[in-house]
């Protein structure tokens, strides 16, 4: 059964420095199962953080119908939480106090729930210890913890990832990829990841969606066939690399069209 | 293998020797020129001088009376100005109608220096101790408000955007986004307005009335009691240092979880 549905979505705008229309979705079709890792890649002005801003309920829409378990998006809502590119943390906020941030604006759990919840989450995301210290004295693979644990802690049907590994080392990267799939594991959330990178959309997802750019819309879907858990060796294997190579010649071969002479 | 480096006193307390070193030096040198009648106690004094007149004032004149006179004036004057500096100024960075409406008004009072208003205030208010409390108000208020109007307006956009991932109300981003965000802006305004509120009561009291530091100055100047005005500029240096360390300490603080400058 699908969890997220988007059914034909398009989104047009008016650029005031180019003064006219911009498309930047054009008819997107593609709907997520219940418990499935689903990741958009696509180059940059694909539309991803767009169609993405949309489903969070950040940004408003016109055409098209984007529904949570049968039920129409308008607006940001309890069944959804998002994990920023940047951390977003309230830096005046200790991390306990971050992660309890989320639960606290939505008031769906009392004080005692959001106290273990906090805990738990903190544990979970491997930051037992540091519940007292603040946002800037965690390295940035820290603070995106903090950022995850904060969505997963508001308990929502569907996470929303935005990039969220994309100022990160390259090293820290792949170890923060592996503990989200450990992670993830336990939760069992239904997730939309937003990535340029492809090794990191094969490597996470179930499927991968490839999106073109001008205007945004999605080009091919790729089944991940790797059974789960999958560690990090599985970005050597030779059929990962095919599937990476697929992809690439897809995201590579549109990007080329558009590139001014 | 490295030891820790080993640093002598000196090197330990550089700074404080060389600062305070020169200082202790002048004042042996002043003093030696005073005791030696280089100096004409028709435009100068001495070190000597200055300490026999301040204790002289202090047991028989009306140096404590002159000193509870002023510094009324200026917590009564500044204490009005930050309250109403700190409320104005978070209603208009919040409505922005309300900044549309008073960004004229505003921006001309704060460019107009406060000493050109004070022939006006007395007319309005007399020589009386409300002149003085209304000139330390309005030095100290254009600095408070200009400074909370900017930081709530400094807004961070991500911060904005997450709170409202997770449903936040108006009000919620207000007192968890916007408030908090806003503090060191107004510590530093709240700095700024008790520079500019001592020189409010000195400029208030020199301009007319009959008590009071500022007053003790002028007299000090007009009768070539030279002395007496080094008391009186003395007093109103210390009462600045330590005021506007205070300000400061306030303002560190608060902003602990800032990141390490």
């Amino acid at each position: 059964m699908s969890k997220l549905q988007i059914e034909h979505v398009s989104k047009r705008y008016w650029r005031e420095t180019l003064d006219r229309e911009v498309v930047a979705l054009s008819d997107v079709s593609v709907s997520v199962a219940d418990g499935e890792f689903l990741a958009i890649v696509g180059p940059s002005g694909c539309g991803k953080t767009t169609l993405l801003n949309i489903v969070a309920g950040l940004l408003p829409y016109e055409e098209g119908t984007v529904s949570i378990a049968g039920k129409k998006v308008q607006g940001p809502g309890i069944d959804r939480s998002v994990v920023f590119q940047h951390s977003s943390l309230l830096p005046w906020r200790t991390i306990a106090g971050n992660i309890r941030y989320g639960m606290e604006l939505q008031r769906r759990f009392d004080k005692k729930t959001m106290l273990e919840r906090t805990e738990h989450f903190i544990r979970m995301v491997g930051l037992a210890g540091f519940e007292r210290h603040y946002p800037s004295e965690l390295s940035g693979g820290m603070q995106q913890r903090v950022n995850l644990a904060r969505a997963l802690a508001s308990d929502p049907e569907v996470l929303l990832m935005d990039e969220p590994f994309a100022a990160l080392d390259a090293q820290t990267r792949e170890f923060m990829q592996a503990e989200l799939l450990k992670i993830w594991s336990e939760a069992r959330k239904t997730v939309v990841f937003i990535t340029h990178q492809i090794n990191e959309a094969v490597y996470l997802a179930d499927r991968v969606v490839v999106m073109s750019p001008r205007p945004g819309r999605i080009k091919d879907v790729f089944k991940v066939p790797f059974a789960r858990p999958r560690n990090l060796h599985l970005k050597r294997d030779q059929k990962f690399l095919e599937i990476e190579e697929a992809i690439w010649q897809l995201v590579e071969e549109k990007s080329h069209e558009h590139t001014p002479a | 293998m490295s030891t820790r480096p080993h640093k002598t006193f000196y090197q330990k307390h550089e700074s404080l020797i060389l600062g305070y070193g020169v200082l202790l030096i002048t004042l042996i040198i002043w003093q030696a020129l005073w005791s030696a009648h280089k100096l004409s106690p028709l435009f100068m004094s001495g070190p000597s001088a200055i300490a026999t007149r301040f204790w002289d004032d202090l047991l028989h004149g009306h140096l404590l009376e002159d000193f509870a006179y002023s510094g009324k004036n200026f917590l009564i004057g500044f204490i009005l100005a930050a309250v109403s500096g700190v409320v104005l100024g978070v209603l208009i960075g919040w409505y922005k109608r309300l900044e549309m409406i008073t960004a004229p008004f505003t921006s001309a009072l704060y460019a107009t220096p406060r000493v050109a208003m004070v022939p006006l205030i007395i007319i309005w208010f007399g020589i009386g101790m409300w002149s003085k409390v209304f000139i330390v108000f309005i030095s100290a208020f254009f600095p408070i408000l200009i400074n909370t109007i900017g930081g709530i307006q400094a807004i961070d956009r991500d911060l904005l955007k997450c709170a409202r991932s997770f449903c936040a109300t108006d009000r919620q981003i207000f007192t968890t986004v916007a408030i908090p965000g806003a503090v060191p802006f107004i510590l530093t305004g709240i700095r700024q307005g008790v520079a500019l509120g001592l020189i409010g009561v000195v400029v208030g009291e020199m301009f007319g009335g009959s008590q009071g530091i500022g007053f003790m100055v002028a007299y000090g100047g007009q009768t070539f009691a030279t002395d007496t005005l080094f008391v009186g500029v003395l007093i109103i240096a210390f009462a600045g240092i330590i005021m506007s360390s205070a300000a400061e300490q306030l303002e560190k603080r608060f902003s602990r979880w800032r990141p390490e400058r």
